[in-house]
């Protein structure tokens, strides 16, 4: 078997790289380890209820039509339509930290309401920030900077500590692979996806979005084989010629497009670790998913996403504990505007975990901690949401050793290694990387990750 | 293709590049970046279609030309003047 490119990952990344070569009449082929389609962002059945993998919103949104940003130039690049994605906004959502909440929607206007009244001495910085973010343009690879600290672009700004806390907790939790700081090219990408932008999320959760996408790349020729796992990539004088898969078939390309994260992918070149290698990133999460036998509304919770923090400044690392309970999310996907309900009520509380806790545990301890943090995570969010205990019909838990398990990313990595790759290119001329670790995150950013890294080198 | 017919199928790859745009009252004359929101990965797009239909490769320093309908029109007229339009 030959082909013009074969892709590691059939995650939200590799299917849309896989769409812009298959539109070309590349011979195409997805390569993809576990047993379904969406890598980070996935789905699954569960005692006869789907479930997400990672979403609680997609960020980026936009109106059907409205003016270019992300979703719109990556629909065009896909030839995809509005409808392909069907996406509703959220409600609401709010940033609450002890003594200050701040609320924000799909209109901007709102979150810079709600900073004038709550930081009024900070307004005028704020104001300056905003005009250095709509200047940088992250996305475009030929103009990349070299790389800042988004904390120091703020403390220029922004002299109170708690606006800049409240403003990395959503765009951290969402998106950054570094602790306690973030790329400032990383901080504007974030801010505007979730900000400028906002959240939506389809009806029918991602595996609508990926079915249309892999349907899509089956129509235009593409090949995708699931339960097929890279175990090497065969080099030579610099350049790849075949991968192995782990049932030893070898499959030779031209190009190689891996989004299996640069560490993971540097050891299928070399398992033997002859060459330094990227470290991964080492962020991780708990979640705790709660199905409700009633809308989380019915409750008195009518907020989209919350992001909170109870200590004293917000904390962006690996814990030192197994969860770290001061902060955390809380997502409801009931509450984005749909014209009909959901079929149950669902909570999502998410918090930072720490690796190698969750994913070293003995089996038969693994299932009891789960449970009793799940049960620990809900208690310290109870500050954020009415007490939604007596209605809990359904629980299921994630944790690093989970993603790890069903995503290969080492540490149950999230956002990728710190390190990012934006040009794609690795110590091998025609392999390529795409996903997490090249940069551009959440699941509109994955998607032009994949469609990015495609134009530039494999449609030639 | 005449230049009209070369016209017609510019016309229709806009279209599937950018489905939002209106494009009765394009003016050939001015730029599409002056009338329509395209940016670099657009116009790469412009140039794959033109290959997957008829064949052409336009190298990166001729994309100059397809700044505006009339200038693709005029650049493309002499490369496809014996190529019959896609079905």
């Amino acid at each position: 078997m030959h082909y013009d490119t074969v892709i590691i990952g059939a995650g939200m990344s590799g299917l849309s790289a896989g769409v812009r070569l298959a539109y070309y009449e590349k011979n195409v082929c997805i390569l993809e380890r576990h047993t379904t389609v969406g890598g980070l962002n996935s789905f699954y059945r569960l005692r006869k209820r789907n479930y997400d993998v990672g979403l609680h919103a997609v960020t980026n949104y936009a109106e059907r039509g409205s003016k270019p940003g992300p979703l719109s130039k990556l629909l065009r690049q896909l030839r995809m339509k509005w409808e392909d994605f069907d996406l509703r906004p959220q409600l609401h959502s709010s940033i609450a930290f002890p003594d200050c909440t701040l609320k924000f929607t799909n209109d901007f206007a709102l979150l810079l309401d709600q900073i004038a009244s709550a930081f009024p001495k900070q307004i005028n910085g704020f104001r300056r920030l905003l005009g250095i973010i709509d200047n940088h343009d992250a996305l475009n690879l030929d103009k990349a900077e070299a790389p800042r600290s988004a904390r120091q672009v703020l403390n220029e700004h922004i002299s109170d500590p708690l606006l800049i806390d409240m403003l990395f907790c959503p765009l951290m939790f969402y998106g950054s692979p570094t602790p306690r700081d973030m790329s400032f090219s990383q901080f504007v990408i974030m801010f505007k996806s979730i900000f400028y932008e906002g959240f939506g999320r389809p009806f029918d959760g991602i595996r609508l979005i990926l079915k249309k996408l892999v349907r899509h790349f089956k129509s235009l020729g593409g090949q995708i084989r699931l339960r097929a796992g890279v175990s090497e990539i065969v080099h030579r004088n610099g350049s790849a010629k075949a991968v192995i898969l782990d049932d030893g078939t070898e499959i030779t390309a031209d190009n190689v497009l891996s989004s299996a994260g640069a560490a993971e992918t540097m050891r299928m070149v070399d398992p033997t670790k002859v060459i330094p290698r990227p470290t991964p990133g080492d962020i991780s999460f708990v979640e705790s998913i709660s199905v409700l036998d009633c809308e989380p509304s019915s409750l008195g919770h009518n907020d989209t996403i919350v992001f909170y923090n109870d200590a004293d400044s917000f904390h962006y690392e690996r814990p030192k504990e197994p969860i770290d309970l001061r902060s955390g999310i809380i997502c409801s996907p009931n509450n984005f505007d749909y014209s009909r309900p959901l079929e149950d009520g669902r909570i999502r509380i998410t918090a930072l975990a720490e690796p190698d806790y969750w994913i070293q545990m003995p089996e038969d301890e693994y299932q009891q901690r789960k449970m009793e943090w799940n049960d620990r995570i809900i208690a310290s969010a109870l500050k954020h949401i009415p007490d939604f205990r007596d209605h809990v019909i359904d629980t299921d838990v994630f944790t690093p050793r989970t993603i790890q398990r069903f995503t290969g990313h080492d540490n149950g990595c999230v956002y990728g290694a710190p390190e990012k790759f934006a040009n794609g290119q690795t110590s091998l001329k025609n392999l390529y990387l795409c996903g997490t670790d090249q940069g551009f995150l959440g699941i509109v950013g994955a998607m032009l990750s994949g469609i990015t890294i495609a134009n530039r080198y494999l449609l030639k | 293709m005449t230049g009209e017919e070369i016209r017609q199928v510019v016309l229709e790859i806009l279209e599937r590049i950018a489905p939002d745009e209106d494009l009765t009252d394009l003016k050939d004359a001015v730029s599409f970046r002056e009338q329509m929101e395209l940016d670099s990965m657009d116009f790469l797009d412009i140039v794959m279609e033109l290959r997957k239909a008829y064949r052409i490769q336009i190298p990166e320093e001729d994309y100059q030309n397809l700044n505006s309908m009339e200038s693709t029109v005029s650049y493309l007229t002499p490369k496809l003047k014996d190529v019959p339009v896609a079905s």
